[in-house]
């Protein structure tokens, strides 16, 4: 197999030394991972890679040496070099080298064991990839941490081809702690020795969160213990909770506040962006409720709503009786039954008396009711919406009974004509078999049945037109819902921190690698840079909830 | 080395495939698609306009002449950068994967890179297409669970869609490589 050598491009521009990293041989390939420089001490640096080894469980070891020819005159350096081969030994033993104002570069990969026969493999066979170690440290390409008492190799043995890359670099972290500038016995240089990137903010608050999220985590306890206390279990609050929508809105950011502030770490990345995902939601949906809140308050907006609402309802109930009295009438050129007509009409237009003579008694307090729910508001533009859609759901509470009354007349109506139409047929339903079977009646049912039969068909139309005309009106408050409900959904689920993340920093959510080939030289190994590739923004989809 | 070589599509147009032999282990294949011709550019342009013309001439608002002609930029702008695609390249490498690449009219690239070990083979396939059978060429993917069994079928050069001839060139260098490709990874 060709062998492939990973080279750090941070230390393209690094002084001679030694090449440190790791061998996996089922890939042939030379994972680099640091250059060691001149002056070493081998024990020491045989040293410093046992405890690199033991502490991140990565068969690190010298791989071979590199050479960068600044001068023209340090034919020495390479004699030296090859001696060190005897000291370290590895197999196989890499060489690789770096003329100075020279683009190509030259590796040797000499094995030990194998004499070297006329057919050999020459430079051509050995390729170099050149990788950007922080890139793929932040990309979190490699697969997630392998239980803690496996032998060191044993975890990636089952992670193949450029999996393993990864997982080497990613787990060397220990490796990198130590550079050149540092006054330690060996110097490394790796990605680290171009500055490492840290910010005061950053450390602050790691520092800072600790104790905060215990704080929170203690208070969400509490609450979260106080609202499952059997208080709200008794049957009329139970049943108002269930069908608020507010009460679950405000459950599920309970929910997820006590994932965002509990003091176990996340496991892997992906639990760490819903974290990172959920904070930045209820981050926003606090802002944009303060902003409301703010909008609200000001300009006395919450009495001219006050003052708007009651003339509204008293539209609404207007509207509707002029829709009992069309139906009343002959709707659509429709000719219905006067009787039944009447009743019902008369029936509906006695409910929305009671409903405008309720709202008008609700009037005085109506101003006061909003300002104090106004206020929920910096809870967030969630609880806000919710609260509005339950709002809608109590002022046209009106629209859903008449839906009910007219959906339970039409169901017995229903009911009773195909009871009846088997009767008039012959047959019967048997409730012991669930089954429609035959059945003899006397002269008189058959009569009566009959009869009963056909009032109902024909007043059958009347019926199903209440019926159609209150579906309808209750279909178009359930849309008004549905789309605030959606609205709260889009807030709640939206992965802001994952797109602001492709935006600002695309390597951290690569989805693969790309290879592209360098100039080349023939009789020179072959160069290859490897670029992460970056998510497309089509695979975020919206419809999971807390994607992470 | 580098070789050029003119072959022809499936509806006619020209195609230029571009060789290069970068090393005994690494090719490259490179095969252009047609340009954008000027005739249909022209063509749909002038329908747009002539339609909001029309409507112009029915509604007597402006607004729907300054419409069209956003409507025809954004929409050029769009096609060049979403749907055109001018350059689809193969490259193979030995014992480390296959790339495909599609470089769209305004510049943009989309990757896709497999690894050597989900790499099945590479085949060339026959394919009902719309009214058409034509050949194309593709890379079966190994399934995890079963040893004989293929996950996935990745067809190469959708794009360009160039013919059997064209196709024949590509495959006979890259069996080449995988070939040694599969010689040295049976070796232990």
């Amino acid at each position: 197999m060709v062998l492939k050598a990973f080279f750090p491009t941070c230390c393209a521009s690094a002084d001679s030394g030694l090449l440190v990293g790791r061998w996996v041989p089922e890939q042939s390939s030379a994972v680099v991972l640091a250059v060691v420089h001149f002056p070493f001490i081998p024990i020491q640096v045989k040293e410093l890679l046992a405890q690199v080894q033991q502490a991140s469980r990565v068969g690190v070891a010298v791989l071979g040496t590199w050479c960068h020819r600044r001068q023209e005159s340090e034919e020495s350096l390479g004699h030296f070099l090859e001696g060190l081969s005897a000291i370290f030994s590895h197999e196989p033993w890499l060489q690789l080298c770096r003329e100075r104002g020279s683009k190509f570069w030259s590796c040797k990969a000499t094995h030990r064991q194998v004499p070297a026969s006329p057919g050999a493999p020459g430079q051509d066979q050995v390729m170099l990839i050149f990788y950007d170690q922080r890139k793929v440290l932040l990309s979190q390409l490699h697969p997630p941490a392998a239980l803690p008492d496996h032998q060191a190799g044993d975890a990636t043995a089952s992670a193949g081809g450029l999996a393993a890359v990864f997982d080497t670099v990613a787990r060397s972290e220990v490796l990198f702690r130590s550079d050149q500038f540092d006054e330690g016995p060996v110097r490394l240089s790796h990605w680290q020795s171009e500055g490492v990137e840290a910010s005061i903010l950053v450390e602050l608050a790691k520092q800072a969160s600790g104790p905060i999220c215990l704080l929170l985590a203690c208070l969400l306890s509490l609450i979260s213990a106080a609202s499952t206390s059997r208080v709200f279990k008794l049957w009329p609050l139970s049943f108002i909770w269930s069908k608020l929508s507010t009460c679950e809105q405000l459950r599920h950011r309970l929910g997820q506040l006590t994932l965002i502030f509990s003091t176990q770490k996340a496991e892997n990345p992906a639990q760490l962006m819903r974290k990172a995902n959920m904070l930045v939601s209820v981050f926003l949906d606090v802002a944009l409720g303060l902003a409301l809140l703010s909008w609200l308050h000001g300009k006395d907006r919450i009495g001219q709503l006050a003052d708007a609402l009651v003339p509204v309802a008293d539209h609404v109930a207007e509207e509707l009786q002029h829709l009992l009295q069309w139906l009343m009438g002959a709707p659509a050129g429709l000719k219905m039954n006067r009787a039944l007509d009447q009743v019902l009409g008369r029936f509906f237009l006695y409910h929305i008396h009671l409903w405008i003579s309720y709202i008008h008694l609700m009037s005085p307090f109506i101003e006061r009711i909003l300002w104090h729910l106004g206020l929920s508001a910096c809870l967030g533009l969630t609880v806000a919406l919710s609260i509005l859609s339950d709002i809608i759901a109590l002022l046209t509470f009106h629209i859903y009974c008449f839906y009910v009354y007219g959906a339970r007349l039409y169901c017995m109506k229903i009911c009773g004509l195909s009871s009846l139409w088997r009767l008039f047929r012959g047959k019967k339903w048997n409730v012991l078999r669930q089954r429609v079977d035959s059945c003899s009646y006397d002269l008189d049912q058959l009569f009566i049945g009959t009869l009963l039969f056909t009032i109902l068909v024909f007043l059958l139309p009347t019926t199903a037109l209440y019926y159609l005309v209150f579906t309808l009106l209750r279909l178009l408050v359930v849309t008004v819902q549905g789309l605030i409900h959606l609205l709260v959904d889009l807030v709640n689920s939206l992965p802001l921190y994952s797109l602001g993340l492709r935006l600002c920093r695309p390597y951290r959510l690569a989805a693969g690698v790309k290879f592209r080939v360098l100039e080349h030289e023939a009789g020179r190994p072959l160069r290859l840079l490897m670029q992460e590739v970056k998510v497309q923004t089509s695979r975020f989809s919206l419809t999971r909830p807390n994607a992470g | 080395m580098e070789a050029e070589q003119s072959f022809s599509d499936i509806c006619g147009g020209r195609l230029a495939l571009q060789r290069r032999y970068y090393s005994p282990s690494c090719r490259e294949f490179c095969v252009s698609c047609p340009r954008l011709s000027l005739r249909s550019l022209t063509a749909v342009t002038c329908t747009v306009w002539l339609a909001a013309y029309g409507l112009f001439t029915l509604c007597e608002k402006s607004m729907i002449l300054s419409a069209a002609i956003f409507i025809t930029l954004l929409g050029l702008l769009g096609y060049l950068h979403f749907v055109k695609i001018d350059q689809e390249t193969l490259l193979i490498i030995d014992s480390l994967g296959i790339q495909m690449t599609s470089s769209y009219a305004s510049g943009k690239e989309s990757t896709t890179f497999i690894e050597m070990g989900k790499v099945k083979d590479l085949v060339i396939n026959e394919a009902i297409y719309m009214q058409k059978v034509i050949y194309y060429l593709c890379i079966l993917l190994k399934d995890p669970v079963e040893p004989h069994g293929i996950s996935q079928v990745v067809p190469v050069f959708q794009s360009a869609k160039p013919r059997l001839d064209c196709l024949i060139e590509v495959y006979r260098s890259c069996q080449e490589i995988l070939a040694h490709q599969k010689a040295t990874s049976a070796s232990p």
